[in-house]
């Protein structure tokens, strides 16, 4: 068991190492680790973070579909309203135009029984003329008599 | 190994195994390597211990080579079976230093590294039989071969002495010389009489310079002295095997027991070396004990 000089040797070797463990040897595998960690911290919040849309996107998607569905309900109820009133105001329109047609109707029956009444004043003053002529024969003056019987025939 | 021909006594045995392959100057037989320990010894101080140089040197070399390689591919992706491996390690160290390093420094963390995962390797060379590698060398007429170079006292205090320095450089830096000095004779005898200031200071000096020699120092024996006591007992299971069949059995199955132990003691030791040194430099760091 000598002590000498091995001492001295280790120490320089010794040295030697470490010098060579903390210039080519610690620092890039420590590199390599913290860059990993931060790879994996990375993903791990990029994950988090697309959850985290996923979840406001789905709520979006919930919020527009309700206003939709609101809309939708709102477009039906106006087309509803919109088709009552279409057949109310054809209703009206119809009633108005029967009306009209009616009263062209009663017009036109009320001209021709006009009509009607006058050829037959006509007819019956021709003919009480005629049967006056017939029994008075020929001592009344057609002429003095016809415009009384005209007078007659028009209080009829 | 005097015995010529004969084969060794298990003295001369035991012996052989606690030596290293000393190369020095001899004053006797000058320049060259040291042919029995007692030559070994009478080299003195500027001789070296080339087994135990080359070991630990190759091995570092396989430990950044093989890191190297690791980080030199690394990439932030799915990373390969090796890659995963050295990152586990890195991992390991990593939680460690932070567990027990408070302050920014960039070179504490691969100075932990390093001595983990080296003086592990050092350690696992105790697991190769024990007298594999010193025959083997032995019939290449290399005459010692200790293949387990913690147990080696120079080794372990070599890097033990590495760490104290760089636990005086880090006071030194962060305290300053005067903030050192004030550590040192501060604490821990205080008084408001001023005249005994200087005698606790002269007390507090002396407890202190114990306390701060005192870490590399256990640093370096705590390694040395486990895997010595554990080589030994290699060896002395080793010796069984050629003392009859019975013995040679029973050797067997306690060279498997203690081998098993052994695989927790060789990750143990250099994970105790490795918290011990970040703890003294962060205590190195910090103004108050």
């Amino acid at each position: 068991m000598n002590i000498n000089l091995t001492i001295i040797g280790q120490l320089l070797a010794f040295s030697v190492f470490v010098w060579f463990t903390m210039r080519f040897v610690w620092p890039p595998l420590s590199d390599a680790l913290e860059t990993r960690r931060r790879k994996i911290a990375e993903g791990l919040a990029a994950a988090e973070r697309g959850q985290n849309e996923q979840r406001l996107a789905e709520e979006r998607a919930k919020e527009v579909i309700k206003q939709a569905k609101q809309q939708a309900a709102e477009i039906i109820a106006a087309a509803q309203k919109r088709s009552n009133d279409m057949v109310e105001e054809s209703k009206t329109t119809a009633r108005e135009e029967g009306e009209r047609i009616k009263e062209a109707a009663h017009a036109d029956i009320e001209q021709e029984v006009n009509r009607a009444r006058e050829q037959l004043r006509k007819q019956l003053a021709k003919l009480v003329v005629q049967g006056a002529e017939q029994i008075l024969a020929k001592e009344i003056d057609a002429k003095v008599h016809g415009d009384l019987l005209k007078n007659l025939a028009k209080r009829l | 190994m005097a015995s010529g021909n004969e084969l060794p006594t298990m003295e001369e045995h035991i012996a052989h195994h606690l030596t290293n392959l000393t190369f020095g100057y001899h004053p006797e037989t000058g320049l060259g390597f040291a042919m029995t320990s007692s030559e070994a010894a009478e080299m003195g101080f500027w001789a070296i211990h080339v087994d135990s140089m080359l070991w630990s040197i190759g091995l570092g070399i396989l430990f950044i080579l093989s890191f190297r390689v690791a980080a030199r591919h690394a990439t932030a992706g799915v990373p390969g079976g090796w890659q995963n491996f050295v990152e586990w390690i890195m991992d390991f160290v990593d939680e460690n230093v932070r567990g027990s390093f408070k302050h920014k420094n960039d070179m504490v963390a691969p100075l932990a590294l390093t001595i983990f995962v080296w003086v592990f390797l050092l350690n696992l060379m105790d697991l190769v039989p024990v007298d594999l590698i010193p025959y083997l060398a032995y019939l290449a007429g290399i005459p010692y071969m200790k293949i387990v170079p913690t147990t080696d006292v120079n080794v372990t205090v070599g890097l033990a002495l590495g760490v104290f320095i760089l636990i005086i450089y880090y006071s030194l830096k962060i305290k300053g010389p005067v903030g050192f000095i004030k550590e040192l004779t501060g604490i821990p005898f205080q008084t408001s009489i001023t005249v005994i200031k200087p005698i606790f200071w002269v007390i507090n000096f002396v407890l202190e310079t114990i306390n701060l020699i005192a870490k590399p120092v256990s640093l370096a024996l705590r390694l040395f002295g486990n895997l010595y006591a554990a080589e030994m007992i290699f060896i002395l299971i080793g010796v069984m095997y050629s003392a009859g069949l019975v013995l040679g059995l029973v050797g067997g199955v306690l060279h498997v027991g203690w081998a098993i132990f052994h695989i927790l003691v060789v990750p143990l030791q250099a994970f105790i070396f490795m918290v011990l040194t970040v703890v003294y430099i962060d205590m190195a760091y910090s103004e108050d004990h």
